[in-house]
């Protein structure tokens, strides 16, 4: 397979994945689409590197590697890959933060993709308002351009108390100023934006407001973490996909008293875990996501 | 109206304020990594009550998202939260406030029963 990648060869790859989840592509199937108008890219989500508890993970330093090794293993190279956040597992010492995050940056420097952009999570941030991950990866939020789609990245982690904060709306609002309403647009974030579930701390507590602004744009599509699981909600007619972790999962929301992490199961190792592939069709814009398991 | 009738009728509003307020029950809930306590309060439907949430260590958040609450509690301050329960049932809270390493551990139940 060359590096061009139609819908055919997408959906090859995604049996070799897993599940293909579909995402504003209503009678996509078939449609013909140029190498231009067409790309993919890797979100890797909560690897909590430094976390310890081998009944939740007995494998906590093997699965960030196992994942660097399988997307190596791609059957295509993703243009880029982000990572949603908590890469790292909180502590209260800045030292052992400042090497966790080495150690993290040092292990993903092994994926063979060029770019790897990178996101805050509260584990990596909230204690020192993302002062050390600053240090390692740079501002907490960006936007760039990728072949007509413009990518936001936000931080609602470095204020512990999960604020985007009236500096960041304000730049978003001007960051996408520039655009047509039409125009593709894709949010990268840890934390949902939306109330997924305010009880278990599930939300971003001035998330509204980005949405507030991102709602006059007819083509917004938000991928994000922190829930450990993989999730799909509309705000009107944004798209919000939450990725899996690469740790341990967790319950799906609401569904018992308290969010306590899933036991690992030895029968089924690594269950739960992965990573996503995302093709985006610029011309439509739609976005097709495949789910890629951790595996042994 | 005459200023005699409206110190009167000024009078007799501040002590039912007063009285309505006398009849509030407090409830204290004291914050600290990574736990609150109690982290158990039972409250009657319809009854009038606040919350005097205080931290021992650093900063925390306090949400009970069905009550639409959702404060932050700075340790050497009370923070004070007028609440009356409108359901029965078990309701839970959390922190909100990223507090370290067990924070995602910190919460309770405020239960709500008949009055």
């Amino acid at each position: 397979m060359g590096q061009a990648f139609d819908r055919r060869d997408f959906l090859k790859l995604a049996g070799l994945g897993g599940a293909v989840f579909a995402s504003g592509l209503a009678g996509c199937a078939g449609m013909a689409a140029s190498e231009q108008d067409e790309f993919y890219f890797v979100q890797l989500s909560d690897s909590h590197w430094g976390f310890k508890g081998p009944a939740l993970n007995p494998d906590a330093a093997g699965t960030l590697p196992k994942a660097v090794s399988a997307v190596n293993a791609l059957k295509e190279r993703p243009d880029f890959i982000v990572f949603t956040g908590d890469l790292t597992h909180t502590t209260e010492d800045p030292k052992e933060r400042r090497r966790r995050l080495a150690e993290f940056k040092e292990i993903v420097s092994k994926l063979e993709v060029k770019t790897v952009r990178f996101l805050p999570g509260e584990h990596d941030a909230s204690l020192d308002r993302g002062e050390a991950w600053k240090e390692f990866f740079g501002p907490s939020n960006y936007s760039f351009d990728h072949k007509g789609v413009h990518f936001v990245a936000l931080d609602n982690v470095s204020d512990p108390a999960a604020r985007i904060g009236e500096a960041q709306l304000g730049w978003l609002k001007a960051d996408l100023a520039r655009l047509d309403p039409a125009a593709p647009i894709v949010v990268l974030a840890h934390r949902p934006l939306f109330d997924l579930m305010p009880q278990w701390d599930w939300t971003t507590r001035d998330g509204k407001a980005a949405i507030d602004i991102l709602m006059p744009y007819r083509n917004v599509t938000v991928f994000y973490g922190h829930i450990h699981q993989e999730n799909h909600h509309m705000t009107a007619h944004i798209a919000h996909h939450s990725a899996k972790s690469l740790i341990f999962p967790l319950p799906a929301p609401g569904s018992q008293p308290k969010r306590v992490p899933i036991p690992w199961d030895a029968a089924h190792p690594y269950q739960g875990l992965g990573f996503r592939g995302i093709e985006a069709e610029t011309r439509k814009p739609a976005y097709g996501l495949v789910e890629f398991p951790v595996k042994a | 109206m005459k200023r005699r009738s409206f110190v009167a009728l000024a009078a007799l509003g501040a002590l039912f304020w007063n009285a309505s307020r006398a009849q509030e029950r407090v409830v204290r809930i004291v914050a600290k990594k990574f736990e609150f306590n109690p982290s158990e309060i039972t409250l009657k439907k319809g009854e009038p009550v606040v919350l005097e949430l205080t931290s021992e260590d650093v900063t925390m958040g306090f949400a009970a998202s069905d009550f639409n609450v959702d404060v932050e509690i700075p340790p050497g301050k009370v923070t004070s939260v007028r609440l009356t329960p409108d359901k029965e049932g078990s309701f839970g809270f959390v922190c909100d406030v990223f507090c370290g390493d067990g924070h995602e551990d910190m919460g309770g139940r405020i239960l709500v029963v008949a009055s």
